[in-house]
């Protein structure tokens, strides 16, 4: 931006930093966010399940029973979704040339991302409250 | 349709492998996997939380010869996405890009992966005692 008197870009669009998807870096920052949270919850998620190996169903509800696997399955799921379908939707992005089917395609994994998601909530929930 | 020829890039089977562009791809194509490994995921918990008989489904699914190797293959592809994904957060902040630093962290990623899946595996089968 050295010769600013010549930019086609407007001042204010320049300032917004938002680009022709009008989202800025929006999609990269998630990205990267939930791939730093995913680092430690899915070590202690690994552990914690290796941990349980062979445990019978008394022993394995009880542990995702606590509170504090919980919370942290709540944000383990929440991330793991929303992780899964930003790298999906560049995935599609990149090899899916049609605009029709691309749509369709991203569409179908953001929603599909969003019900599972919400569906292991829910089953967490359900096995910490009982229905 | 271009109505005459043009010159086009090289086409991808003609390159030489490289680790770079190897560990780049699979870096993609375990994290589709992974996506679809989640089905797995959210189908145990609902298994969890509909009670014992669904639960003993599921495990003895998940714990079937079909089911393990599923299972081993999602252990790895989550290991190699967890470690190759701290290599990308290291040049994301910049870091690393050297051709010879590159090379180096990609084969540590390799070993670390399987490093890990096997520590896992056998973690596993020490604390559920036997096959």
């Amino acid at each position: 931006m050295s010769d600013a008197g010549r930019a086609l870009r407007s001042e204010l669009g320049r300032v917004r930093g938002l680009g022709s998807a009008k989202e800025g870096v929006q999609h990269w920052w998630m990205q990267r966010l939930t791939a730093v949270a995913l680092v430690p919850l899915l070590l202690w998620f690994v552990v914690a399940v290796v941990a349980h190996t062979g445990d019978d169903y008394a022993a394995v509800h009880g542990w995702l029973a606590s509170p504090v696997t919980l919370g942290l399955m709540i944000l383990l799921v929440a991330a793991a979704f929303q992780h899964a379908q930003l790298g999906l939707q560049v995935v599609i992005e990149d090899y899916i040339h049609g605009e029709g089917p691309k749509i369709a395609l991203i569409l179908l994994v953001k929603f599909a991302s969003l019900l599972l998601g919400l569906a292991a909530v829910i089953a967490l929930l359900v096995i910490a409250f009982g229905r | 349709m271009p109505s005459h020829e043009r010159p086009l890039s090289p086409h991808l089977q003609i390159y030489r492998w490289q680790i770079t562009s190897v560990l780049s791809i699979l870096h993609r194509g375990t994290g589709v996997a992974l996506a679809v490994g989640t089905l797995l995921l959210v189908y145990w918990l609902i298994a969890a939380a509909a009670g014992p008989d669904s639960f003993a489904a599921a495990q003895g699914l998940i714990g079937s010869i079909f089911g393990r190797v599923l299972l081993l293959g999602w252990t790895w592809a989550l290991f190699y996405h967890l470690c190759n994904g701290i290599r990308h957060l290291f040049w994301d902040a910049g870091r690393g890009f050297e051709l010879k630093t590159a090379y180096a962290s990609g084969w540590t990623v390799v070993g670390a992966s399987f490093a890990l899946t096997l520590a896992a595996w056998i973690a596993g089968y020490m604390v559920r005692g036997g096959a």
